[in-house]
């Protein structure tokens, strides 16, 4: 029993922030610290970055481009990766699809699609959740009709994430109505591009558009973009979300929140006293940095384990999922309130690269106080999405503890 | 970076296991916590054969050089156990101190007569002034010839009334919430001028108000430098808590097995009551809980032997606290969810109940060390005035 980083594992950490360092582009390196808006550009450049390196994917096996990491590298490389405000890499592409065609894609599919990922020649969305189908998401009943050599997709999707930037969408579709719902579901790989798509913007609570809505009428969708076997999709749904809650831990992400939020309330002044110094906003910092020290240790002993019994990710990562998922948002609510009154304006060209404040505005106002409200409002999502804390309740309980 | 424990350790565990499972089973440790000592005399000796009161002692003084996450493998077990003895106050605390102390005659001694269970020690650290502050010390110490003469008050001093010695905190300067000019002492029960008020404890264990009256000490009763004695008793008592967090730890896991068992086999309305959501959406709270928790104290656990104060503060505060609330919630949860059968004094899940809340309640309670936690928060400059 160790905690402490190995000599080989202090290297390695060094090896990946002197890289970070080195390349991560200074005005991309502004626009996160400052948290302006998404750039779609940003991501696309800063993973052919990462790939030239030979890291496009820390996570994947040699076999297919990855870098063959093990579990606690790879935690290094995300944990100095959110401390300097690197933009994340596309999960969806890499973490959730990428997994699934790895395991259950023919070899054609993956030698196609896997280093189309790795360079960014493809982006990917996620088309799972319907209108009538949320949690109960095996109840989904977007069509995908078998005629000769295509499917032809009919139905919506909703809760769709930067689908407007993507090229590809991969989507569970009903090809069967016979049985159990989970029984008649299919993995299907669809071309954004298809005739007959159309992606329509949901305009959330922070007023930005991050959401869509996807409507599918009469696409033909080739019938060699089925992933693995027709009707059991639902095995390889349940497999992606798997991985897909894993990376919901977010500890880098949360350590890095973390240490903003200790430098804000440090910045900000009440009464003319820095905010720290408030002993009760300081043990709500407290309270917040105990639960992420204890994920922190959790995470590695959920990752240790499954390396060490040579298996792969179970329910545990519920646990994950539920508290990494409180753990950010209680830390974007605490940032928000450690701004005080200067959490009210809304001012949406601030979120621009371009933007300065009035003068008599910048007088109070500081650079960092602008996504914060924004922030707190959006990452209500986190308990929401990949399996509400609700759902993952039920999957502790009975997975877990046999209830 | 390595969580799996040594077969060198995985063996310790399996034989205090079997050594419970077979001499310390419940009905048992109810007759022993009515006893007069409060626990068992033989048990304690069993300790000393399987080597637990030589555990974390280096080896030149009889001792296995094991570490706090040896402790921490025993303490879950003790926990899970509901055991009695005075392994706490006896080998983790004061054993550890007279080891930070250095290897002087006297102190290497005292740890063989521990090693060999010969001798039991109590840690005198606390007085009512200070509720748990360590540096609030208005016992004093002063000179007399060659010695010292000591006279103060102790409370609530855990399982003093069972030890040969105590190790006491004392001021020889100062004024009584200083952090300088406080020494530690080694006082035998037998001397004179040493009088206990004795008293079991809420969760079955003993303790004691000590008093000492113009008590007289030799040079060599001295433990460590003179006014520097505060340095050492935290770390005994860091010791102590990430101990307590590993003991919490296995008496969680254990409440939590129990609770399952009752939600599968308890029935009303036709049907177990683990098939209600309200109730399978708690568990998995607590299974959380533990889960986080027990991250906590193995964090303490590799950190409570260190010597650097603020990095073995944070873990240990910090696990301190957070233990400290997953208990009570786990603690309360599995009295509710065992209904009626929560409250009642034949099964071990009140008795689970009231040491965890015991726990929380010695050596800092969550409040306290979320407090000390959130102070390491500060900026250095601001914090700079503050101890």
């Amino acid at each position: 029993m160790d905690l402490k980083y190995s000599a080989e594992e202090d290297a390695f950490r060094a090896e990946v922030r002197a890289f970070l360092e080195a390349e991560l582009p200074a005005d991309i390196r502004s626009r996160m610290s400052l948290g302006k808006r998404f750039v779609k550009d940003d991501m696309i450049r800063w993973q052919r970055i990462l790939h030239a390196r030979g890291w496009g994917a820390v996570m994947w096996p040699q076999q297919f481009g990855g870098t063959g990491w093990n579990v606690i590298q790879q935690h290094i490389f995300e944990e100095e990766r959110a401390d300097i405000g690197a933009p994340p890499q596309n999960a969806f592409s890499l973490r959730m699809l990428a997994p699934v065609l790895m395991t259950f894609a023919n070899a054609a599919q993956q030698d196609y699609f896997l280093p189309r990922i790795l360079s960014a020649d493809d982006w990917w969305c996620q088309g799972y959740s319907e209108p009538g189908s949320g949690s109960d998401l095996a109840s989904l009943r977007t069509s995908a009709v078998r005629e000769g050599g295509h499917y032809v997709v009919n139905g919506q999707k909703t809760w769709n994430t930067l689908g407007q930037y993507a090229d590809w969408i991969f989507c569970l579709v009903r090809t069967s109505a016979e049985g159990r719902p989970q029984q008649g579901i299919s993995f299907l790989l669809i071309d954004m591009k298809s005739p007959g798509i159309t992606v329509k913007p949901i305009a959330m609570l922070d007023g930005e558009h991050e959401i869509n809505e996807i409507w599918f009428d009469n696409v033909k969708v080739p019938a060699q973009n089925l992933v693995g076997e027709e009707n059991k999709g639902w095995t390889y749904a349940k497999f992606l979300l798997t991985h897909e809650r894993t990376n919901n831990a977010g500890i880098g992400h949360c350590k890095r929140a973390l240490k903003q939020l200790k430098e804000i309330a440090g910045a900000q002044l009440a009464n003319g006293r820095p905010l720290i110094e408030d002993a009760r906003f300081r043990d709500r910092i407290a309270q917040v940095e105990l639960e992420l020290m204890a994920l922190e240790i959790t995470n590695l002993r959920v990752l240790s384990a499954t390396a060490h019994e040579s298996r792969a990710l179970g329910p545990e990562v519920s646990v994950l999922k539920i508290k990494g998922s409180e753990i950010q948002q209680t830390l974007a609510e605490l940032k928000m309130h450690a701004l005080g009154p200067d959490a009210l304006p809304y001012l949406r060209e601030a979120l621009d690269a371009d933007w300065t404040a009035d003068p008599l505005f910048a007088r109070h106002y500081r650079d960092y106080a602008t996504p914060l409200s924004g922030q707190y409002f959006n990452l209500r999502k986190t308990t929401i999405y990949a399996g509400s804390t609700e759902i993952q309740k039920n999957i502790i309980s009975q997975l877990i503890l046999g209830l | 970076m390595d969580f799996t424990y040594s077969s060198e350790q995985l063996a310790l565990q399996e034989t205090l296991q079997r050594f419970i499972g077979r001499d310390y089973g419940f009905d048992r440790r109810r007759e022993y916590a009515r006893t007069t000592l409060g626990f068992s005399a033989d048990a304690w000796a069993r300790y000393a054969e399987l080597g637990l009161l030589a555990l974390p002692f280096p080896e030149a003084a009889g001792g296995l050089g094991g570490n706090a996450v040896d402790i921490m493998l025993v303490m879950e077990l003790i926990g899970r156990g509901l055991l009695l003895e005075p392994f706490l106050s006896t080998v983790v605390m004061c054993g550890g101190l007279l080891r930070d102390a250095g290897p002087e005659p006297r102190n290497e001694e005292m740890l063989r007569r521990i090693a060999a269970g010969e001798v039991k020690l109590a840690l005198a650290c606390h007085e009512a002034a200070g509720r748990y502050e360590l540096s609030h010390v208005a016992s004093t110490a002063v000179r007399s010839g060659a010695g010292w003469r000591l006279s103060g008050e102790k409370t609530v001093v855990l399982d003093a009334p069972s030890a040969d010695y105590f190790l006491v905190s004392a001021r020889s300067a100062g004024h009584a919430d200083e952090p300088h000019g406080i020494c530690v002492f080694l006082v035998a029960r037998e001397a004179a001028g040493v009088s206990l008020f004795a008293y079991p404890t809420q969760s079955g264990g003993r303790a004691a108000d000590l008093r000492l009256d113009d008590v007289a000490v030799d040079e060599a009763a001295l433990i460590g430098a003179s006014g520097d004695g505060l340095a050492l008793v935290e770390r005994a008592v860091d010791k102590g808590i990430a101990a307590l967090c590993a003991e919490s730890v296995g008496i969680m896991t254990a409440l939590n097995e129990a609770t399952l068992n009752y939600l599968k086999s308890r029935k009303q309305f036709g049907v177990p009551i683990g098939k209600f959501q309200a109730l399978q959406h708690r568990m998995a709270e607590m299974f959380i809980a533990v889960e986080q928790a027990r991250s906590m104290a193995v964090n303490a656990a590799v950190y409570a032997d260190s010597a650097d104060a603020r990095a073995r503060r944070y873990a240990v505060s910090g696990a301190k606290a957070y233990t400290g609330q997953a208990s009570r919630l786990v603690g309360q949860q599995a009295v509710q969810m065992h209904g009626a059968m929560g409250v009642v004094d034949e099964l071990i899940v009140s008795h689970y109940f009231k040491r965890l809340t015991m726990i929380d309640l010695c050596l800092g309670n969550a409040d306290f060390h979320l407090a000390r936690f959130s102070d390491l928060l500060r900026p250095p400059a601001a914090a700079a005035s503050v101890p």
